[in-house]
């Protein structure tokens, strides 16, 4: 047992080394190429990189090998490099009015300007096992078809968000006060969160977040854990350009463009003394085509808003910080693994204190039998 | 000396160290009080030691001497593991010797053999907060230091004195610094806790995903929390190191065999070694396992 502890620099090499001959597999098949994944798993390399916060799909590729497909491990991976990135500037605010939309979806409304593209989705696919990409058989390919929305924004058209239009009626709620400006969001992965959290750090913090404990918690917040069960005003996934203004030149540039999903939600309120009922809004935005982590992020976002809103907090899915520091995978798998680590030290004063608690126990009820005995005598 | 290319020296960036050091001011200027800081993510997780990695990334120059310890034990894979990241991204000289060393990072212990002024212990932090299990509000806990509002703590312990006759916390036993803050001595055994009052060495400590950092200044009374009628005191144990003899060190519980049958060895493998280069033994000093412990 005690060489369970010694050697370890060497059991260390050792694990790694295995863990490598593992990752490879058999090596008579052929080996997996980063831009295989990059290019055949795509919504696996989004997630790593929602929640890696870094928009690079051939590192979050990369990392997803490296990581034998931990989602996890390859976030952790993709943030360690991520932290050690130098900050050149901030960007200017995305605008995606001018999204070059691929897929559009409104709940709310049959049809509206711009019109609905349902584009690429799993939606109404019936889940049956598709045999023939066993047989490595090549699926069939999508005939090229430009739709009527992608030629008016090539036109140079902007694509107007739903609830804009309900914004214009006074419906709901503004995003933002009248004559408010943009605001540069603190960024969480350099400064500590402070509570209660501002919106914009909220939704970093969201973003980054755990999408299977998001979508649980939507799930929950949906089914009367929150009282948020919204209307999809808008989904939208398309891609976006990013502009930057370099100081030495003062004006913006374009430095790329991001493929982005955003979910607009529309949640009832009832109204207070001094606002009439109007809706209120949930806001999601992901990178990729993350659908699910875009809504879950609006659902969510929308609980946590119950205190600003004057509603009741009553469960945790609208409690901040029960919220906030436990959707990050990093942290959550982090700690929960730290029990494989010795806790011998920890262990050994609780064996001492439960042993010595048991013998007085024990002592005491010994105690208490001769005194019962010297009674009957 | 060898540094690994593409990273800084002990791989944070110096900006982010500066941060990280101003942060430690403040807490050296507040003992006991937790500072909030920018933590940065590291290329180790959460709970692994990465708040005591980023203080020792802060105060590490070229001149230390990094000892790394986990349950006392300089070979524990964890330990292992974090003295190798910073003699590979800082290249500076290790040691396993207590006396030797001039920063000594640790998880769940302090070293038996007392530290002298010119050391720095920096504790792994997994949860800052003393009152985390009572409130487990943020917004609450602040408001409670901020008023040295701390008799819930005081309610707690005595709920185990009517239930068990005594206060039942063993390790992680909160502790008051400087008669002001109410700190969380990390998960150290009690019995480390007295080595903290006083102590000559600077001790830092460092909770990465909670991102705070404080300090107990060299010479900073530190008191852990009792009652008059139910004094504070230490554990202790009937047996004595099997390998060295030591009946005062802090003893780990080893099982040798499928019966259940067990020895008792020192958690600290330093001071154990040492004992047993000045000729103490223990009862097992015959045999193989305890040969293996003094081969290191």
């Amino acid at each position: 047992m005690y060489v369970a502890v010694k050697g370890g620099e060497k059991a260390i090499d050792n694990a790694h080394a295995l863990m490598r001959t593992q990752r490879r597999g058999d090596s008579a098949i052929a080996e997996l190429s980063v831009d295989q994944i990059r290019q055949q798993l795509p919504l696996a390399v989004d997630r790593i990189m929602n929640e890696g916060s870094v928009y690079d799909p051939e590192l979050a590729a990369l990392a997803l090998k490296q990581a034998s497909g931990d989602a996890v491990e390859a976030i952790f991976l993709l943030r360690a490099y991520r932290t050690t990135l130098p900050r050149f500037g901030y960007s200017e605010p995305l605008d995606t009015e001018q999204m070059q939309v691929e897929r559009r979806i409104s709940g709310t409304f049959k049809d509206l300007p711009g019109g609905q593209i349902l584009g690429s989705t799993y939606d109404y696919t019936h889940r049956l096992l598709d045999f023939s990409l066993l047989a490595s058989g090549e699926a069939e390919v999508a005939p090229k078809e430009a739709n009527a929305l992608s030629e008016a924004l090539a036109a140079g058209n902007s694509c107007p968000r739903v609830l804009e239009l309900l914004n214009k009626e006074g419906l709901i709620e503004q995003s933002r006060e009248n004559g408010e400006g943009d605001q540069t969001p603190r960024d969480l992965t350099r400064e500590p969160i402070d509570y209660p959290a501002e919106r914009g750090v909220r939704l970093q913090n969201l973003i980054r977040g755990d999408e299977g404990f998001l979508l649980s918690l939507s799930y929950a917040s949906m089914r009367g854990y929150g009282d948020s069960h919204p209307f999809s005003g808008e989904m939208r996934t398309g891609c976006v350009s990013v502009e930057l203004v370099p100081e030495e030149l003062g004006f913006p540039i374009e430095v790329g463009e991001v493929l982005l999903t955003e979910s607009e939600m529309v949640n009832q309120f009832q109204g207070s003394k001094d606002h009439p009922p109007q809706f209120t809004r949930g806001y999601g935005i992901a990178f990729g085509r993350a659908e699910r982590k875009a809504m879950s992020v609006a659902l969510v976002e929308r609980a946590l808003r119950a205190d600003e809103l004057g509603e009741e907090v009553l469960y945790p899915t609208q409690d901040q910080e029960f919220v906030l520091p436990h959707t990050d995978c990093v942290s959550a798998n982090g700690f929960v693994s730290h029990l494989k680590l010795p806790h011998y030290v920890d262990f050994q004063s609780e064996l001492e204190m439960i042993r010595r608690l048991r013998k007085e126990q024990r002592a005491g009820d010994e105690g208490m039998i001769e005194k019962e005995q010297e009674a009957d005598v | 000396m060898s540094t690994a290319t593409g990273y800084n020296f002990a791989y944070l960036d110096e900006q982010s160290k500066r941060m990280i050091r101003r942060a430690i001011l403040k807490g050296v200027a507040i003992p006991g009080y937790q500072v909030p800081f920018g933590g940065r993510e590291m290329p180790l997780p959460h709970g692994w030691g990465t708040g005591g990695m980023q203080v020792t990334a802060s105060v590490i120059g070229e001149a230390d001497k990094l000892k790394v310890i986990d349950q006392g034990a300089d070979d524990t894979t964890n330990a292992v593991s974090i003295r190798r990241f910073f003699a590979h991204t800082a290249g500076v000289e290790t040691t396993e010797q207590t006396a030797e060393a001039t920063l000594i990072q640790t998880r769940h212990r302090i070293p038996e053999r007392p530290l002298k002024a010119n050391q720095i212990l920096i504790y792994q932090v997994p949860i800052p907060e003393p009152l985390r299990f009572i409130e487990p509000r943020e917004s609450e806990t602040r408001k409670m230091h901020a008023l040295s509002e701390y008799g819930a703590m005081q309610v707690k312990l005595y709920e185990d004195v009517a239930r068990f006759g005594h206060i039942a916390t063993s390790y992680d036993y909160p502790v008051m610094v400087n008669n002001r803050y109410m700190m969380d001595p990390s998960p150290i055994p009690k019995f480390d806790n007295p080595k903290m009052s006083m102590m000559p060495a600077l001790q830092l400590f460092g909770a990465g995903f909670e991102k705070r950092i404080y300090a107990v200044p060299p010479f900073t009374r530190v008191e852990s929390l009792d009652f008059d009628d139910h004094p504070f005191e230490v554990q202790s144990w009937e047996e004595a190191c099997a390998i060295c003899g030591s009946d005062h060190s802090f003893l780990d519980e080893v099982i040798t065999d499928d019966n259940g049958s067990k020895m008792f060895v020192c958690s600290d493998t330093d001071y154990c070694g040492d004992r047993v280069a000045q000729g103490f033994v223990g009862s097992a000093a015959d045999l193989p396992i305890a040969e293996m412990e003094t081969e290191q």
